[in-house]
């Protein structure tokens, strides 16, 4: 990247931040030569063994990638990204994709470790703990474990990486693949339909709970290398499932791009609840280094009574361009979205979400948090649209950012659109800051600067954290405090 | 337990404080009147450590210890609380959560380790019962919706919870009803300890004769012009406070 040269020659002076993620794991990889063209999409297709079909779908994507510009409607700044400066495709050189967790790279699930992310399944299995939770770990371009296939699979769940899906069940991922985001979608969908490496595929058959939480993880870790995953999910009839995704990067002075594609698909009375809990690393106070977040997220309610919630809670980050979004086709179908997206220092947020209301008495509801600290911006963007049979379509759509400190911005950005006269769309909003009471009044009674933002921070955002699977509204809590370390005076 | 040697404040460049001395021995339950703008709130705020108060001269010790040098919170842990005037919402807050935040924070800063859950919601609901509050209402969003009373009510039950040493009153009867008044002045009679020291600020007399001072100070003009016993407040109660703001000096 361009953007890496420059990002690098500035200022040298980098003071410790606060990112516990930050480390870099020495291990060695296997990388597709830098730079992109159709031998770059041949060579992540072959490295997979991918079908044929799939070869092609993503040479037309590249194809028609080449036609297309980046967009810049959004409240961004960054330097041009020099898409012949990047690697597309690394893995740890212990690939060929290991059986079994026996066979991963200790190195690898030392890394995980690390984080916190349990892989080990043994002990789990021999009764000593209980998980509820089955985890997808995908390091760079690859995934390198799954967990819990085998007890998975007894309910009928197809819970695996990418790669292993399109081998293994083709006609499924062929399917669905693209009919939500379609490949043509938007510039960084297509590059992602292009040179897409791993990620996590997910199927529940008709009339199936699934009976634990599944989770991705995702971690970046090779320098100058580019991460697109690509994540579909299939809730058939009447299934349910809940998922969750993590994300963290080492701390690296260049910028990196991630460029992701999600796609849900809720079938008749199914539903699909997708939690995000994103900490890619932010950048240093200074604003260097830091992921690029551009990612593509939509869930399609493709049958009646169907139902997606999207619940994100966002800290890291230079720059995340993000909006999940619910198509709300089938009739009587809900979309829902809660975040919380924090940022700090020099981080600049630009998310927010898309309800398309379809078919008829559709209903959604959108509740957005945004904080913003330090030097940051952070803006909501927001769309709801009734379409013209969209009879009794109703919305309500709550945002409310908070600042802290005077050097930072929040703006809330809103596009409301109905076409039929029978929709309800009600949109609230309000903008307040931290006071200095607030502050004076919490410190008064004992509490440290710290402690006060963080509990007034967990204060506004308390109607979206109650909506986080259990586990992980504890973590996010955890993450909101440490990403405003440092945010008040 | 609590001296204060001439003390001059200003805010924003107008001078509040000037060259106030006041002394609060241990157990003494003292009370500050004065007209309004005469800088009794004034004095609660640097005692507290609130920002934007610029202390230009004088000190404030407590037993001893330079209280100007420390942050508002490590004041708070050395045991100075005060009772606002005009407590702040937090929305979204449990007053629960907010409570057992605070005291662990105390009890941290003391070298002491945290309360538990079992223990703290004993040591609350203790304390709510005896100020007639609902326990229902700690779990409502601190200050949120609250009425005034109420407000006043909830800022001696953290009072009671926090056991300060030093306990800073600021006109904590404005805007009570006579029920109020006297439930939170039972509330603060059943806190008077030997060990514990009080600095009563009103306007009015009322709050007094529920809460019984020990030594009455008048404020004017940023400083103490007058000390002396109970009866003093019943002087002002009958004279106003005319002969200490018409001095055309």
């Amino acid at each position: 990247m361009a953007a890496v040269q420059e990002t690098v020659d500035r200022v040298r002076s980098i003071e410790v931040d606060a990112y516990k993620y930050g480390f870099v794991t020495d291990i060695e990889s296997e990388k597709a030569p830098k730079g992109l063209s159709e031998d770059t999409v041949r060579f992540i297709s072959a490295k997979k063994g991918e079908p044929q079909w799939l070869l092609d779908w993503r040479l037309d994507a590249y194809r028609r990638w080449l036609t297309m510009e980046t967009p810049r409607w959004a409240r961004v700044d960054y330097p041009e990204i020099d898409f012949q400066d990047l690697y597309y495709f690394s893995a740890p050189r212990s690939s060929p994709a290991p059986k079994s967790l026996d066979e991963v790279d200790p190195e690898l699930l030392r890394t995980y470790a690390k984080l916190g992310i349990p892989l080990v399944e043994q002990r789990i299995l021999a009764g000593v703990e209980r998980s509820t939770v089955a985890v997808d770990a995908v390091f760079d371009s690859v995934s390198v474990a799954t967990t819990f296939k085998a007890e998975l699979a007894k309910a009928g769940v197809i819970f695996s990486s990418f790669s292993e899906a399109a081998r293994d069940h083709g006609e499924l991922v062929r399917q669905h693949l693209g009919s939500v985001v379609p490949p043509t979608d938007n510039f960084y969908a297509t590059l992602n339909s292009a040179v897409f490496s791993d990620g996590s595929f997910v199927y529940v058959p008709p009339g199936v709970r699934c009976p634990m939480e599944l989770s991705t993880y995702f971690r970046i870790n090779e320098r100058n290398t580019g991460q697109f995953e690509r994540t579909l999910i299939v809730a058939d009839k009447g299934a349910y499932v809940s998922y969750l995704e993590g994300c963290t990067a080492p701390r690296r002075d260049e910028n990196q791009l991630h460029a992701a594609v999600v796609e849900l698909v809720a079938h008749e009375d199914a539903e699909i609840k997708y939690s995000t809990v994103q900490n890619w690393y932010p950048g240093d106070a200074q604003g260097k280094g830091g992921i690029y977040n551009f990612v593509t997220k939509r869930g399609d309610c493709r049958g009646a009574r169907a139902k997606i919630s999207w619940t994100q809670v966002e800290t890291g980050s230079a720059i995340t361009w993000k909006y999940p979004s619910c198509i709300l086709r089938g009739d009587s179908s809900r979309g829902e979205f809660y975040s919380i997206a924090i940022s700090n220092g020099r981080q600049q947020v630009d998310s927010g979400t898309k309800m398309i209301h379809l078919g008829k008495n559709t209903t959604s509801r959108i509740i957005s948090k945004g904080i913003a600290a330090g030097r940051s911006q952070n803006t909501y963007r927001g769309q709801v649209s009734a379409h013209r049979l969209a009879t009794g379509a109703r919305n309500f759509t709550n945002c409310d950012s908070l600042l802290i400190g005077d050097a930072c911005g929040a703006h809330t950005v809103p596009y409301i659109e109905a076409k039929n006269s029978s929709a309800v769309f009600e949109h609230e909003a309000t903008t307040s800051k931290i006071s200095e009471d607030q502050l004076f009044y919490c410190l008064q009674r004992g509490l440290s600067g710290e402690e006060a933002t963080a509990l007034i921070v967990n204060g506004f955002v308390r109607d979206v954290l109650q909506h986080l699977p259990m586990e992980f509204a504890v973590e996010a809590q955890k993450l909101i405090a440490i990403s405003l370390e440092g945010s008040v005076g | 337990m609590l001296e204060i040697k001439n003390l001059s404040v200003e805010v924003k460049g107008k001078p509040i404080l000037d060259g106030l001395n006041l002394a609060v021995k241990t157990g003494e339950v003292a009370a500050i009147m004065g007209p309004n703008g005469s800088g009794k709130s004034t004095l609660s705020y640097v005692v507290a450590g609130k920002p934007d108060y610029e202390v230009t001269a004088g000190e404030v010790l407590l037993d001893g210890e330079n209280l100007l040098a420390l942050e508002p919170e490590a004041r708070a842990a050395r045991g100075v609380f005060l009772a606002f005037q005009y407590p702040t919402e937090i929305p979204g807050v449990a007053t629960m959560t907010f409570l057992k935040a605070a005291l662990n924070a105390q009890r941290r800063a003391q070298g002491q380790a945290d309360l538990t859950t079992p223990d703290f919601m004993r040591a609350a609901r203790g304390a709510a019962q005896s100020l007639k509050i609902d326990f229902d209402m700690l779990k409502r969003p601190l200050n949120v919706g609250f009425s005034g009373g109420e407000k006043k009510r909830m800022e001696i039950l953290q009072m009671a919870l926090l056991a300060p040493r030093l306990c800073v009153l600021d006109e904590t009867d404005s805007g009570l009803d006579i029920d109020a008044l006297r439930i939170v002045a039972d509330g603060v009679n059943a806190l008077r300890d030997p060990q514990r020291s009080f600095l009563v600020i009103t306007h009015y007399q009322r709050l007094l004769e529920y809460v019984r001072p020990d030594v009455v100070h008048v404020m004017a003009r940023g400083r103490i012009v007058k000390s002396g016993g109970p009866e003093l407040a019943l002087e002002l109660e009958r004279n106003g406070y005319r002969d200490y703001t018409s001095e055309a000096a």
